[in-house]
């Protein structure tokens, strides 16, 4: 299994999400710079956590404009996994190919701190390596990560079990305490938690690998169905 | 030479904490008689002269420069001299 | 001041308008002498900037040359963007402290978010990658509204630049007192990693290689900044905004990235950040270090605004700019890196043999002036120094011991001081974890980033307590070193070197004079004998207003090499049963401590004594207790002695208590802030052993599982509480302040 790493101008967490794929998990991966990358070749595409643009008119708009995005499209129709994470979420946010948005935090503050979730979904293709309604640790960096949505789409998202982690404590003011979300075909998920920076004890938390863990499961449960 | 002026404000409903913080300080300060406050962004931009530019504006305000989930826009258009 | 051509050689000197840009009547003097003639508006306005404290350290110099800057392990001391320290394996470690005080008392937000900047590039200019951020901070108390302003929104720039390039700001230290009132501090460090084959220096050398320009175009931001950043602060300065730079880290994020690649190029001689002076000091330094000239056609230099003239082009102090040269023939290479991450990068001139600093714009020669001229021949003055009456005074009182009636009630009052209480609140707002390598989160004795692909890690801390420095500025040198290295070896590092922050009022002032003076012996006595040589260092003089200085206050940022990570020791207590030792000895020592502060509003009388070699030996015998695993934890006593450590040492959400027995006087045990003292927590079945490796040691109380703290004196229980009480004032005073 092939991932691509997808580095935009001011993404910051590109070389983190690169390192717990290839150096924790001993994954092949790829940074590649959002300019004419072909990504035909990747079964999994991550976009990382930054200030991509700088943040500039709104978190993850500027890049969400960007032409690599028609690929991304193309890859998630597919039904191939897409993961963002924190400015990744935003991007996949603004690029509609998840539905609401980011306001700023409640506090008006950045916060960096670990945060409890609760796995409300285990049974995505991202999430199976956890138990049912387990709490996790993972940290969150964000400034912009109250999550903003219809109520109507609110209810849709509850009634199709697409919340997929949830705050246990809620930092930012998210709408039904939503850490991250998942797309109605089960491929594409976003979430402000970053994952990537919890896949080692020493920092703290190694909570982070199992999503991983489980993406390259069922990517390799698929792909042998398919021989 | 036009110039668009484009308005970009929350959309009724949604929180606008940076709003609320600011009239809570102006309140601090005395101005207790503000009601409300929307905070939002305004956009300039220089455009030549073209038939469709309301259109276009419009296209550009949907696609990149607010966000239909959270954001509402209007925007006036204004002759200027080249410069 | 009108910025036009038009103003001729014969006005600079008739209308003496050299004053105005900082230029003394002798320094003018000496200008027209080293030219022998007139300089011209622009030529007069660099000598001003490159002759600035900021540039030349003209009156610190002399000071500076005391300071230890040799050992084994120094790869670049003073004098590049950064010092350059060797930790093994072909890998060493950069570092730098920068103060960006001035532009932070007027527009706090930009000031400090364009200090984080510089002081990013200084190092990455080194070719190293940034890996860490600190900051040390001061503020005025947190009572008035401009303070509690000045404090949001210094945190606000450091975390707004900070988080965006992509470094963790992994810790610092805030410090409030009243002396800082008008003039709050604003240092930044910066920590990269590099290997040795990597580093890069400032240098143009080579005569016909390229001179690039890389980075953001140049406006006409923070004219005079140089100048500006070494006058005093007077209530006009409210006026000086338009002058203050303004960042864009996103930017900076890119230029980090373009020119860490082309610093692996062979094509890259040279580097170097513009920073205060932007392209004048740049340009100069880059010539002088090499001993060649530059010439430069300012028509080629990119501009953000139009009909910019000479004097704004090359006193322009506009950010996330980088000089670069390039050897000939091979310029495309390098711009081609550039332009991949969407920067401008072109060619502005070209080194020359003949060591002149030549300028033009539309085809006249603007500027032509010996290089040596504006860095190495920068007058130096030798500024007389004269003990402080204060201090003189205060070495005649004897020490007295403030009186405390409810030690409990103390201990909680000491906890909500500013200095002591928790800065969670400030430090939630900086990402301290991206580049997942923050092994020790702020908030400890040091922060601790590991190095991926070893077993090592390096400890971070930054450090100062100017309360001492005020009252004896030699001792408070000392003790701001020692500090600093007892912070380090508690997480279990050796310290490697030191960057120092220089922070005084004006130097012309034979008091302040002093102060620097003296403090600078005591720091580089402790630097000798703790073996922290000075790498890299920074001057920020002339911090204070309407007469009034502010503390002396020379923060010191060192860096410390943990060899395995079975060393990393926690500055909290651990597990139940532990057994709590107090390293070193108590005495009735009140003179700057916060108990003096708390209860007689006054900072007076001795400082507490700091005896080197005493510090040094109790050093290494912690650490090789930690090295032989016998230490479960460590923390350095500071502000508020051992009843502060104490709380702070259980405050780790485990629940955890203790029972402690203290004898003699109860103030004296709880608050005296006697130096060279540690808190450890220490297994018992290690007990034994931990006693035979570190002298003075002794054992005074131990960990529970009680969530209680609880310490006995006499047989008599003194204090009583529960933990999470004293825990929930602590965390909470900042914020409760700032409502």
């Amino acid at each position: 299994m092939k991932f691509a790493v997808i580095v935009f101008p001011g993404s910051n967490c590109d070389r983190d999400m690169y390192y717990a794929l290839h150096d924790v998990l001993g994954m092949e991966a790829d940074l590649v710079w959002y300019e004419h990358s072909n990504l035909e070749n990747y079964d999994a595409i991550l976009l990382p956590g930054g200030f991509s643009y700088g943040d500039y008119l709104r978190s993850g708009a500027i890049a969400s404009a960007s032409g690599v995005m028609q690929q991304i499209k193309a890859h998630a129709e597919a039904g191939k996994p897409v993961l963002g994470v924190c400015n990744g979420f935003q991007i996949l946010l603004e690029a509609g190919l998840l539905p609401g948005a980011m306001l700023p935090n409640k506090t008006l503050s950045f916060m960096c701190h670990y945060e409890a979730l609760a796995v409300a979904n285990h049974e995505t293709s991202f999430t199976t390596g956890f138990d049912k309604g387990e709490i996790i640790h993972l940290p969150i960096a964000h400034g912009d990560g109250n999550y903003f949505v219809d109520d109507a789409t609110l209810s849709e998202l509850k009634k199709s079990n697409r919340i997929v982690f949830t705050y246990t404590n809620n930092p930012n003011g998210s709408a039904a305490d939503i850490a991250g979300i998942i797309n109605s075909q089960g491929n594409v998920l976003g979430m402000m938690p970053h994952p990537e920076r919890a896949v080692e004890k020493l920092l703290g938390s190694d909570d982070g690998i199992r999503l991983f863990q489980s993406m390259i499961e069922n990517w390799r449960v698929a792909y042998a169905a398919n021989l | 030479m036009k110039k668009v002026i484009i308005h970009i404000m929350p959309k009724q409903g949604v929180l606008d904490p940076q709003g609320k913080a600011i009239q809570t300080s102006l309140s601090a300060l005395g101005f207790s008689e503000v009601e409300d406050i929307q905070t939002g962004k305004l956009v300039e931009l220089f455009v030549e002269d073209a038939e469709n530019i309301d259109e276009r504006v419009g296209e550009m305000c949907d696609k990149l420069l607010a966000n239909p989930v959270m954001e509402d826009y209007h925007f006036a258009v204004e002759e200027v001299a080249y410069t | 001041m009108p910025l036009t051509y038009n103003i001729s050689p014969e006005k600079v000197e008739q209308e003496k308008l050299y004053l105005g840009m900082g230029l003394s009547d002798e320094e003018y003097a000496k200008v027209k002498h080293i030219l022998q003639r007139r300089p011209n508006f622009t030529e007069t306005g660099i000598f001003s900037v490159m002759w600035s404290e900021h540039c030349s350290y003209k009156t610190s110099k002399p000071l500076l040359k005391k300071f230890p800057s040799h050992g084994p392990h120094v790869l670049q001391g003073p004098g590049e963007g950064a010092g350059v320290v060797d930790i093994g394996d072909g890998q060493a470690v950069v570092f730098k402290v920068e103060s960006h005080n001035h532009p932070s008392a007027v527009e706090p937000y930009q000031g400090a978010a364009t200090g984080v900047g510089g002081i990013i590039r200084d190092v990455f200019s080194m070719g190293a990658r940034p890996v860490a951020l600190m900051n040390s901070l001061r503020f005025g108390n947190l009572a008035t509204g401009r303070t509690k302003y000045l404090f949001q929104e210094v945190v606000h720039g450091i975390a707004g630049y900070g988080n965006c390039v992509g470094v963790p700001t992994v810790g610092g230290e805030v410090q409030f007192d009243d002396s800082y009132e008008e003039n709050p501090l604003v240092n930044a460090m910066c920590v990269g990693l590099i290997n040795h084959d990597d580093i890069q220096k400032g240098v143009a050398s080579g005569a016909g290689n390229t001179v690039i320009y890389a980075g953001a175009p140049t406006g006409r931001d923070g004219i005079h900044g140089a100048t500006f950043a070494s006058d005093d602060l007077s209530d006009e300065s409210d006026a000086d905004r338009p002058s203050v730079q303004v960042g864009d880290p996103f930017m900076e994020k890119l230029l980090i990235e373009a020119c860490l690649e082309v610093s692996h190029s062979d094509a890259l001689v040279g580097m170097q950040d513009m920073g205060a002076a932007g392209l004048t000091s740049s340009a100069s330094e880059m010539a002088s270090k090499a001993g060649t000239g530059i010439t430069m056609n300012l028509d080629f230099v990119p501009q953000r605004e139009q009909d910019m003239n000479a004097y704004e082009l090359m006193l322009s102090e506009s950010q996330e700019r980088m000089l670069l040269v390039v050897k000939q023939g091979r310029e495309q290479e390098i711009i081609n890196v550039f332009e991949k991450y969407g920067l401008q990068a072109v060619t502005v001139g070209e080194v020359t043999k003949e060591k002149s600093f030549l300028l033009k714009q539309h085809g006249e020669i603007v500027a032509n002036i010996p290089v040596d001229a504006l860095a190495e021949e920068a007058p130096v003055y030798q500024m007389p120094a004269k003990e402080a009456a204060y201090v003189k005074a205060f070495q005649q009182m004897e020490h007295a011991v403030p009186h405390v009636g409810d030690h409990t009630a103390m201990l909680k009052q000491l906890l909500q001081q500013p200095t002591i209480a928790s800065k969670e609140s400030v430090y939630d707002q900086y990402d301290s974890m991206v580049q997942t390598n923050t092994v020790v989160t702020p908030g400890s004795d040091s922060a601790v980033i590991r190095i991926k692909g070893t077993d090592k890690a390096l400890a971070i801390t930054t450090d100062c307590n100017s309360r001492y420095i005020y009252l004896d500025p030699k001792i408070g040198g000392r003790i701001a070193v020692a500090e600093a290295a007892r912070n380090i070896v508690s997480s279990g590092a050796r310290p490697l070197g030191l960057t120092d922050g220089l922070n005084f009022g004006n130097p012309t002032n034979p008091e302040v004079f002093w102060q620097m003076k003296q403090s600078v012996e005591g720091m580089s006595e402790a630097a000798c004998i703790l073996k922290t040589p000075v790498v890299s260092g920074n001057v920020s003089l002339y911090n204070q207003s309407n007469g009034r200085s502010i503390f002396p206050t020379p923060v010191v940022g060192m860096v410390g090499l943990i060899e395995s990570l079975d060393h990393l020791t926690p500055s909290f207590f651990q597990e139940p049963g532990d057994l709590i030792y107090l390293i070193g000895e108590t005495k009735a020592e009140f003179g700057g401590s916060e108990l003096q502060n708390v209860v007689e509003g006054v900072y007076e009388g001795k400082a507490p004594a700091s005896d080197l070699h005493v510090d040094a030996d109790r050093q290494e015998q912690l650490l090789a207790a930690i090295q032989e695993g016998l230490i479960r934890s460590a923390h350095d006593l500071a502000e508020g002695g051992l009843g502060v450590a104490l709380a702070e040492s259980i405050f780790n959400g485990k629940g955890l208590g203790l029972e402690a027995g203290i004898s003699g006087d109860p103030t004296v045990a709880l608050f005296s802030e006697s130096q060279s003292r540690f808190l450890v927590s220490v297994k018992p079945d290690q007990q034994r052993q931990f006693e035979a490796t570190v002298a003075d040691a002794s054992q005074f109380g131990s960990v529970t599982d009680s969530g209680k703290f609880v310490v006995r004196v006499d047989d008599g229980v003194l204090i009583e509480e529960d933990v999470q009480i004293l825990h929930d004032l602590w965390k909470g005073a900042i914020p409760c302040l700032l409502k």
